[in-house]
């Protein structure tokens, strides 16, 4: 089947509580493609990639992951799934007792792909795609900045070269340059690897080069997705005053005067 | 108002509570049993369980025998008994307050520190970043915490064991004016294999106990530092009460028969 979704999400909800986060999303990623979600603050993006990772389960709804259905399946086969895929978390999550270069081939080693002494040449190798010199492979996450440790938890995500790769603002809290040298990355990891990539991003310049599709959430639903050249003519309103940062329109912030 | 609601919601937390402890003490101790090991893992839990707590332990058994000497002295002497001051202090130390007081004072270094690094690990999404890397954390992080505990507990209630009986030694001798080998031959003498082996038994059970609470609560802790706080004084408190619940049960079940 050529044409079937990498990622396919059917009727996808979630609740914490009372509180309604994800009400029904339906969301399809092709083989090689890169898909962006846009969407405010506390939507429901991170819960999302979550989901589909197996992090957080569902309330009601299907998620397929090559044609296979992943909700509520057993953990030997979630691993298996899971080899599948590469995580860049928006806070890093790096593992704080290792060094760097272990983070970055925490996967390998896992998986039990190479020696440690080669794991820690791969790792160097993944560190300067991210634009990191060598040095900082033996240091502690502890002692690096905001956006280093991004880029670590960066290199981490494709450093076992996955099939998937979901990026959770990748840009965020980086300077201008070296986001644009991350843009470029993801990329080249999507067009030149063939991998597919799912990310959520903030940032619409970053949004509107490394995506192929654009997706909106809004109020726990896909309010609107199409082609990275259309964002400009949508026709939608929630979409238009997202992409110009405008206060008026008729998203509401929830605020109290 | 129906008085027995509340007692019937507190019952019925309590219940869930204890179900969800079993579930998670079974996955723990399936997965330590079960490969892949994580002899790393195991070896570094060893050395932070093991020998970083012997300065504690130390100095708990050799004031613990100081003072049992110098106690039995002045009770026992009202029914001129000094004799059996030897008897006392290693049966005391060997089946009772070695194991109890080692596991108390271990409770506090050794289940805090496990629950406050799990409860951040928590909190700043590594565990759901292992999950992503092919590392299911319950082998990685739980089971070699517990190996390390129901291990290394033994081994310090032994020095424990050793330091305690020397600290009643170093009191008789040098302050209450015993002869030194007649106290010694005293201690031996009356010491059986089953006065040690009940509290090297003990000491194991105990060691379970402060790493299973030190895992269960850091594990299942939320809601930022607050929530890292609180789970790492439950993991204190509740391996604390355990301990001592325990002692209780264990000790019917060796010496009354
Ligand atoms: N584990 C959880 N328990 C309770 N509520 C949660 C949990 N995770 C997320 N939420 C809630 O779900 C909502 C969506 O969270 P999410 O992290 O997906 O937002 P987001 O779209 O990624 O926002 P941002 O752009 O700020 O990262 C938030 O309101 C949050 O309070
Ligand atoms: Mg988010």
């Amino acid at each position: 089947m050529a044409d079937q979704p990498k990622i396919q999400m059917r009727d996808v909800a979630k609740a914490f509580g009372p509180k309604v986060v994800l009400d029904g999303i339906d969301l399809d990623v092709g083989v090689g493609e890169s898909v962006v979600i846009i969407g405010g603050s506390g939507t429901g993006k991170s819960v999302t990639l979550k989901s589909i990772l197996g992090l957080l389960t569902p309330d009601r709804g299907s998620i397929k992951v090559d044609g296979e259905e992943v909700i509520g399946m057993g953990s030997s086969d979630r691993e298996r799934v899971n080899h599948k895929f590469g995580m860049l978390f928006q806070g890093g999550a790096l593992f704080d007792s290792l060094p760097v270069w272990e983070n970055v081939s925490f996967g390998l080693l896992a998986e039990k792909r190479c020696s440690r002494s080669q794991a820690h040449d791969i790792a160097i190798e993944k560190l300067a795609m991210v634009g990191m010199d060598a040095p900082v492979a033996d240091l502690m996450p502890s002692e690096l900045s905001g956006g280093m440790q991004k880029r670590v938890g960066l290199a981490r995500a494709i450093a076992s070269n996955p099939e998937v790769i979901f990026f959770d603002e990748p840009t965020t809290g980086l300077d201008p340059i070296m986001a644009d040298v991350i843009n470029d990355l993801i990329v080249k990891v999507t067009r030149e690897v063939g991998a597919t990539a799912l990310s959520i991003t903030h940032d619409m310049a970053s949004a509107r080069k490394i995506a192929n599709r654009i997706a909106m959430l809004y109020e726990g639903k896909i309010i609107w997705q199409g082609p990275v050249e259309d964002i400009d003519n949508s026709g939608n309103e929630y979409v238009d005053q997202f992409i110009n940062g405008k206060a008026e329109g008729p998203i509401k912030m929830a605020m109290r005067a | 108002m129906n008085p027995f609601q509340p007692i019937g919601r507190v019952f019925l937390k309590f219940l869930l509570t204890v179900g969800r402890i079993v579930t998670f003490t079974s996955l723990g101790l399936m997965h330590a049993f079960r490969p892949p090991y994580y002899p790393r893992m195991i070896v570094r839990q060893m050395i932070d369980i093991g020998y970083y707590s012997l300065p504690v332990v130390g100095l708990t058994a050799v004031f613990a025998g100081m003072v049992l000497a110098l106690q039995s002295y002045t009770g026992f002497s009202r029914f001129s008994a000094e004799g059996a001051i030897a008897n006392v202090v290693v049966l005391s130390i060997t089946r009772e307050l070695g194991p109890v007081l080692a596991g108390l004072m271990v409770a506090g270094r050794i289940g805090a520190s496990l629950a406050a690094e799990i409860g951040t690990m928590r909190v700043t999404e590594q565990i759901d970043a292992l999950t992503t890397l092919s590392t299911n954390p319950m082998k990685y992080l739980v089971a070699p915490r517990l190996i390390a505990g129901i291990t290394m507990f033994p081994l310090l209630v032994l020095v424990a064991d050793t330091i305690g009986v020397f600290g009643g030694y170093l009191v008789a001798v040098h302050k209450l004016g015993f002869n030194a080998s007649n106290y010694l031959q005293n201690t031996w003498n009356f010491l059986t294999a089953e006065d040690v082996n009940s509290g090297l038994v003990k000491a194991a059970v105990f060691g379970f106990i402060v790493a299973l609470m030190g895992c269960y609560h850091g594990y299942n802790s939320k809601g930022g530092a607050q929530g890292v706080g609180r789970a790492t004084t439950n993991a204190v408190v509740s391996a604390s009460i355990l301990i001592l619940c325990s002692d209780y049960i264990l000790t019917e079940m060796f010496f009354t028969k």
